[in-house]
């Protein structure tokens, strides 16, 4: 069975690569380069696969999986600009896909319940646009 | 990785099909055989299918929204699909054929590196069709 829950932050981040010349951040990350930043209510869903526990009929603890994403996400997320308050975001660019990754990595060891794992985390930058990962070797790459 | 974006048009249309009477094309398309058509705003969600590149991204969100737009929303939107999309003139224009031509119009121009994996398009908030392209 899957079960999702959803939490909210807002953010603000700039796209851009310190390499790069402004022209080449622009072609690669449009508006996203400003470098002044801008901002976006992240809208995350997080989805656990398992069997219900025969006791409780839970997948998993709906309050611990609130208290997880609060303390891994939410709390030193929201309200924050991610390049300059939230590592790895002062080296590594804080695209929707590598804070999908990121999310992943600090969520992913918490789900501590036998037979329960975290399966999906679908990241809205917008309510026109999300990504969903999966886990796997992009977690590696940095 | 996926990513998911959407997008939306307008288009009117009306539902018959030369292979039946006009009594049975009123009797099975029901208000969507109204000889004088009607209209939809349509909501599109592509997705593609790929690995986190270097720059941290998909795909190239600027080069993913002029693919759409030139190929497909500059093609239906604000348009009659009946009268108005050639490739539509043979086939009846429902959301399950409009979702096939768009992935067509897609894959036919396709230039992004990440692959097309799925066209989803809601007809209204309560029909929606999903066009899932299979790998490889």
């Amino acid at each position: 069975m899957f079960l999702t829950r959803k939490a909210e932050f807002s953010a603000s981040h700039v796209c851009a690569n310190p390499a790069w010349s402004a022209d080449q951040n622009q072609a690669v990350y449009g508006n996203n380069a400003n470098p002044n930043g801008h901002g976006h209510n992240y809208v995350l869903e997080v989805t656990l696969t398992g069997d219900p526990d025969p006791v409780t009929g839970m997948v998993f603890d709906l309050r611990e999986l609130k208290e997880i994403l609060n303390r891994e996400v939410v709390d030193p997320m929201d309200h924050r600009f991610l390049n300059k308050e939230v590592p790895p975001f002062d080296r590594v660019v804080p695209t929707t896909e590598n804070l999908a990754v990121e999310i992943w990595r600090r969520i992913a060891p918490q789900i501590r319940r036998d037979g329960v794992r975290l399966h999906n985390v679908r990241l809205y930058e917008t309510a026109d646009l999300y990504v969903d990962y999966e886990g796997g070797h992009f977690e590696d790459q940095r | 990785m996926r990513l998911t974006s959407r997008y939306r048009f307008s288009a009117s249309h009306r539902l018959d099909t030369p292979a039946l009477t006009p009594e049975e094309n009123r009797k099975l398309y029901g208000k969507c055989n109204n000889p004088h058509g009607h209209g939809h705003d349509y909501v599109l969600d592509i997705t593609v299918d790929g690995p986190v590149d270097q720059d941290g991204q998909v795909v190239n969100r600027e080069a993913m929204d002029a693919l759409v737009r030139k190929q497909v929303l500059a093609r239906l939107d604000h348009k009659n699909l009946n009268a108005d999309v050639p490739e539509l003139a043979v086939s009846v224009t429902t959301t399950e054929n409009l979702a096939r031509l768009v992935h067509g119009a897609l894959s036919e121009h396709w230039t992004l590196s990440a692959r097309l994996a799925r066209v989803r398009i809601s007809e209204t908030a309560r029909n929606t069709f999903e066009l899932e392209v299979p790998q490889g």
